[in-house]
């Protein structure tokens, strides 16, 4: 798993067209986390973009989402995490 | 695994893009970006977005580029036909890779097929060919102005246009292999994937009944051009009357299944509650209770020559826009501007074929002060547009009347 996250984020250094769209989310706690897990598979917009209407339950659901649907690898500690993050900086 | 096809050329406004973030004033952000989003979108989306330039396009608004999904803006939509570098782009997966027609290949086949094949895009172009002007949209347009918002590619009113498509009929593949009696749905994949193996990849079904429709075709041209990269190149699937999520882009795959096709594009996702919309083709196979698979488009209009909010002068002004329905085909477009007690037709334009924008255009006598416009299409099996939101969980078939204030 975690060579699989090493993977990812060499990946987006080697080839940073994969990056083009530069959101800045808003720097707090967990941020690293977000930045870490969800942009192997989407730019951050969709987060800036589903707010800040998505509450507590909402943003769980959606990561939840990725990793159960989507199979997106990311860890409990991370999951919690960034939910967290997205409730307190995007959350409505 | 990751992708190193990812090859977006989205350098557009890297100074606006710089600039914004959240903790810029809104008005601001909104005034260096430069676009005009459809208002009742989320208000995050004011925060980052920019119009972005993909290779071989106009500057679209983009939502995301990874994976990329830019909408067209109003003004692009000033004419029934969507040129191609004014279409909107829409993808759910990030592996898109630039496909090399010299190895391209569309295998057939299937459990429900009495054989298989292969063919090249040269032996579709040898196929009888024939042309369709037909409506691509996405079943996610508008669902930015749910109320309540609901989780999504926040789309306005631009995941849609209209094109004339060339190819070659589906029906016409699938007698090649010939369908078994059993047969019951033709499912597809593109070459496209996802950017992580787990992740679901993008394969979809139709009944055989729409399959084998004379109007269901292999594209390999739009607008009398090879398809663009983004809008599926070489070929794509073009399923007049539905929505975008059939049209799979890039094909590389179709099956004639004797059992219905099992993929999360088909449940849960890309689901309407049953018996909320009145819908007439119905996808029985998949449908179980209480949902069943979103199918064809609902009727609906939208006003493309002024923005909600816009200044005109006083007297006579004209308002046009475009409708579009299913592929019944629009019968009337009414124009009111008391509110909705009264209501005028309006002059319906060019007549491309059920399944194309039907422009259409109204002279309104704009009085000193504010006017307000609302417009109500009809097809031609006599349904219209509704005037309350029917709200649903993926923000579907939003095909509310417009209401705008014109202020002379």
């Amino acid at each position: 798993m975690r060579t699989l996250l090493v993977a990812f984020i060499a990946a987006l250094i080697a080839f940073p067209a994969m990056a083009e769209q530069a959101i800045k989310l808003k720097q707090a706690p967990g941020v690293d986390k977000v930045e870490a897990n969800c942009q192997a598979c989407h730019s951050l917009s969709y987060i800036p973009m589903n707010s800040p209407f998505l509450n507590a339950a909402g943003w769980d659901g959606e990561v939840n989402k990725m990793i159960k649907a989507y199979g997106a690898p990311i860890e409990d500690a991370d999951a919690k995490a960034i939910k967290d993050y997205l409730t307190k900086n995007y959350g409505g | 695994m990751i992708t190193r096809r990812h090859l977006l050329g989205t350098a557009s406004a890297g100074a606006a893009l710089a600039m914004s973030g959240l903790g810029l004033p809104k008005f601001f952000e909104a005034e260096a970006a430069g676009v005009d989003l459809t208002p009742g979108v989320p208000q995050g989306i004011s925060s980052y977005v920019t119009m972005g330039t993909l290779p071989g396009k106009k500057p679209l608004i983009q939502l995301a580029d990874k994976p990329p999904n830019y909408e067209s803006p109003l003004e692009y939509f000033r004419t029934p036909i969507t040129p191609n570098n004014e279409f909107f782009v829409r993808y759910h997966l990030a592996d898109i890779p630039d496909v090399d027609v010299k190895t391209y290949k569309i295998s057939v086949g299937g459990d429900g097929a009495n054989g298989k094949a292969e063919l090249t895009l040269d032996d579709l172009k040898k196929m009888p060919a024939v042309e369709v002007v037909a409506v691509n949209q996405c079943s996610g347009n508008r669902r930015g102005l749910s109320k309540p918002h609901v989780a999504g590619v926040e789309w306005g009113y631009g995941a849609m246009g209209c094109a004339r498509w060339k190819g070659a009929r589906l029906k016409d593949v699938l007698d090649k292999v010939g369908l078994k009696k059993e047969a019951i749905e033709i499912s597809y994949g593109g070459a496209d994937g996802p950017a992580v193996d787990k992740t679901p990849d993008f394969v979809k079904s139709i009944p055989v009944w729409k399959a084998m429709d004379e109007n269901t075709i292999i594209a390999y041209e739009m607008n009398g051009a090879p398809l663009p990269h983004f809008n599926g190149y070489p070929a794509r699937i073009v399923v007049p009357g539905w929505t975008g999520t059939y049209w799979m882009k890039h094909v590389n795959k179709i099956d004639a299944v004797t059992q219905p096709f099992k993929s999360f594009w088909m449940n849960p996702a890309y689901r309407i509650p049953v018996g909320i919309f009145p819908i007439a083709a119905r996808f029985t196979s998949q449908e179980y209770a209480p949902n069943t698979p979103i199918t064809e488009m609902v009727v609906n209009s939208l006003i493309t020559s002024h923005r909600d909010g816009d200044k005109i002068k006083r007297g006579k002004v004209t308002i046009g826009g475009l409708a579009w329905d299913g592929g019944y085909g629009i019968s009337k477009v009414e124009v009111s501007s008391d509110g909705g007690k009264s209501w005028s037709s309006a002059t319906l334009g060019q007549d491309l074929g059920r399944f194309a924008f039907r422009p259409w255009s109204f002279e309104l006598n704009a009085k000193h002060g504010k006017n307000t416009v609302m417009v109500n299409a009809t097809n031609k099996i006599g349904q219209s547009q509704v005037s309350d939101l029917i709200f649903n969980g993926a923000g579907y078939h939003n095909n509310v009347m417009q209401n705008i204030t014109l202020t002379a």
